[in-house]
């Protein structure tokens, strides 16, 4: 099928048909940052921090599929203060504590909050009562640090297709949790995986911890996003 | 008329802590108390973390001395982790750990001395508090005042190259450290351009020693006189007796200079040391259990370090060692200001070990982490540079902390800082009218003697102006004075 060109922040951009807005935008070297959106899993539009605008609508640019002449607004001010202002909530949602969290560095919750240089979150501290389970033997699940992008849920599946993550309760009461009976069988490779494609601190390997210096950290030099694009 | 004296805050130290000196009909001095007011709580916060989190997570207690912190924590958790008890480490693991425990070791010292101390010798207990301070030493001595930037500066480059980080770095993990020395960095240390090279800071350090000798040689009656008490002495010492800062066993030695705890295992430390709780202060006071609460404190810090170990492993520090222990004929130093001596002289070993460390190739090995079958509990010591530091954690069946128990070197120093106080009130205040800026600077001299965290050891930060009161009795307000 023949290319679809559409235009991004006013580049002319080329894409595949049934390609994300995201990804199309990444290939022509834009970054429209995202959260919950993770490579080999399908899109969930779950954090709205790829947030665009379409004909005047608001969109999840990882949902929505590219389209012939599109014109999306992705880096305008109004769009990127609800971007930071989305980063603002999930902090607040949760209980991060950068200074000791092992994912420091490698975090895309605090890499985002770096690029859209929080200081301080306009919103109140909810402090939730979260909890930690470490009941299982190869992970810590810090539930206080948990953005809800679904990403474990997608990706932790077992080989007859079992979810060994998965989400609990309602609304504001919407926690992560962890199938016991799965955990328990988990090698370190599927420990490590899970940890890695956790956005944040909150899926943690046991026993390890902070073994990458400080410096070769993965958001150390590079801002995220400096690999695709402003 | 009874009446009260508070002199709060106490200057010149890291955190928040306030002096009382009640004082009878009479004009005697009948109570004095050493207050730390201030309260955080780290052993709560610790519980339910997982182990491997602690080394990072408690340095946060502090930003004086975080490494310290960082190393007594890892060492504590090496033993959860199955690596031993200070000694199974691979030789990269641990020797990366003691350049970054002795690269803190020289910058504290050498803040503590330029910084908090050199004020009160240039300029006298009684001098102009408006110079009587760092920014005088800028202004009228600014070559001391340039050493003390550079050493420091020195050492938390040191601390970066180790740590990552000169404040809160990451570098000990559970068995071992994160990363080795690169030979550039090494270089960048032993051939720096001056003065940021390891030779300058030998050579800086003898001339700080010197420079204290010869202040010495000239006012005994302060330094050898100002508060001078009996007290036990408790340090970390290598087996074979000699000095060492990063590891050891416990020993402790009374006024006279007998052995009261002998070389013993320091996971054991319970079994030894009681911790008493008083209700006037967030700080609690330890004792050695043999000789009971009333009797059973002791110092720590460099002045214990250097009574209760036999030698100094580095030629230069011995030699200064050698003409320090003459002037005692051999016997245990009770001198609070030679508290400063004893300091200096450990800056300098400090930097004889870090010239060691780096011409030793082992920094440059690959091999850094050691493990083994997991245990529940650990204790990790190390010697930081106000005294001997204590960590013990306990963990459950799913790896999370469900005991942490601090007892950090100001806590140590707890009674013997009281005693000092005390020593200093009765001897300036008894008797006397009128509050002199110069006796509220004396009381501070003595408890600035032990260079004390008041931040940690209440694990807690904090500074405010100084402020004295002299009471009436009935609490009525007869002098007031603020700084
Ligand atoms: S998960 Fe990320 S944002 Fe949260 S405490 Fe850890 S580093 Fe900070
Ligand atoms: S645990 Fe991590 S991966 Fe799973 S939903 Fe929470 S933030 Fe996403």
């Amino acid at each position: 099928m023949a290319d679809i060109t559409l235009t991004i922040d006013g580049k002319t951009c080329k894409a595949k048909p049934g390609q994300s807005i995201v990804d199309a935008a990444k290939e022509n070297g834009i970054y429209i940052p995202v959260l919950c959106n993770y490579e080999g899993l399908k899109p969930a539009g779950t954090c709205r921090i790829c947030t665009v605008r379409v004909g005047g609508r608001f969109m999840a640019a990882c949902t929505t599929p590219v389209g012939e002449g599109m014109i999306v607004e992705s880096g305008t001010p109004d769009i990127e203060d609800m971007r930071k202002a989305i980063v603002e909530m999930l902090f607040v949602e949760g209980n991060h504590m950068c200074p000791c969290c092992e994912k420091s560095g490698n975090c895309e919750l605090q890499a985002l909050g770096y690029r859209y240089q929080m200081l301080v979150p306009r919103f109140p501290y909810l402090w939730p009562a979260s909890q930690v389970d470490a009941s299982t033997p190869k992970i810590f699940l810090d539930k206080n640090r948990c953005v809800q992008c679904l990403r474990c849920v997608r990706g932790a599946v077992t080989p007859d297709g079992k979810h060994v993550f998965g989400l609990l309760n309602r609304g504001d009461r919407t926690a992560i949790a962890i199938d016991h009976a799965l955990a328990s069988k988990m090698t370190d490779e599927m420990a490590q995986k899970a940890m890695d494609s956790c956005p944040v601190g909150a899926i943690l390997r046991k026993e390890v911890g902070y073994v990458v210096p400080i410096g070769m950290r993965k958001f150390d030099s590079k801002p995220i996003g400096s690999d695709i694009g402003q | 008329m009874s009446r009260k004296i508070t002199i709060e805050p106490v200057t010149r130290v890291e955190g928040h802590g306030k002096v009382t000196i009640h004082m009878d009909d009479a004009g005697k001095v009948s109570q004095t108390r050493f207050h730390i007011v201030e309260f955080r709580g780290f052993e709560r916060f610790a519980q339910g973390r997982p182990y491997w989190e602690m080394p990072v997570l408690v340095q946060r207690l502090c930003g004086i001395c975080p490494v310290s912190h960082h190393l007594a924590a890892a060492k504590a958790i090496d033993v959860i982790a199955g690596a031993g008890t200070g000694e199974g480490l691979t030789p990269t693991g641990e020797k990366m750990r003691r350049l970054m425990h002795y690269g803190q070791m020289f910058q504290s010292h050498a803040l503590h001395f330029f910084h908090l101390v050199s004020p009160d010798l240039l300029f006298g207990a009684d001098g102009d508090p408006a110079i009587r301070n760092v920014i005088g030493v800028a202004l009228m001595h600014k070559d001391l005042a340039v050493q003390g930037v550079m050493m420091r500066k020195f050492g938390q480059e040191i601390i970066l190259a180790t740590a990552g980080k000169k404040i809160h770095g990451t570098g000990a993990i559970p068995g071992g450290i994160n990363k080795n020395l690169s030979v550039a960095e090494r270089d960048s240390f032993l051939k720096g351009a001056d003065p940021l090279n390891i030779e300058k800071m030998v050579s800086w350090a003898q001339g700080a020693l010197d420079f204290f000798k010869d202040y010495h040689s000239k006012n005994k009656e302060l330094i050898d006189d100002f508060a001078v008490f009996p007290s036990n002495h408790l340090s970390l010492v290598r087996k074979d007796g000699a000095l060492d800062l990063y590891h050891g066993v416990l020993r402790a030695v009374d006024t006279d200079g007998k052995k009261i705890l002998n070389d013993v295992d320091y996971q054991d430390y319970l079994t030894y040391i009681g911790e008493e709780v008083r209700s006037w202060s967030y700080m609690k006071f330890p004792y050695l259990k043999s000789l009971g609460k009333e009797k059973g404190w002791y110092t720590v810090g460099p002045l214990a370090r250097l009574n209760t170990a036999d030698f100094i492993p580095t030629p230069l520090a011995q030699k200064e060692f050698e003409i320090y222990k003459a002037y005692t004929k051999g016997k245990v130093n009770n001198m609070s200001m030679h508290m400063h001596w004893a300091r200096l002289i450990e800056l300098l070993h400090s930097a004889e070990v870090i010239r060691d460390l780096l011409n030793d190739k082992d920094l440059q090995g690959d091999n850094l982490v050691a493990k083994g079958p997991k245990k529940k509990e650990g204790v990790g010591l190390v010697e930081a540079p106000r005294g001997t530091l204590f960590h013990h954690y306990r963990v459950n069946d799913n790896d999370q902390v469900e005991m942490a128990n601090l007892i950090v070197s100001t806590t140590n120093n707890n009674e013997p800082m009281n005693q000092a106080v005390n020593y200093v009130a009765n001897w300036a205040f008894n008797g006397k009218k009128e509050i002199t800026e110069g006796m509220m600077n004396r009381v501070e001299m003595a408890i600035r003697a032990y260079d004390p965290c008041l931040s940690c050891a209440t694990h807690a930060l904090g500074q405010m102006p100084l402020e004295i009161e002299l009471l009436g009795a009935g609490g009525i307000m007869l002098d007031r004075k603020r700084r």
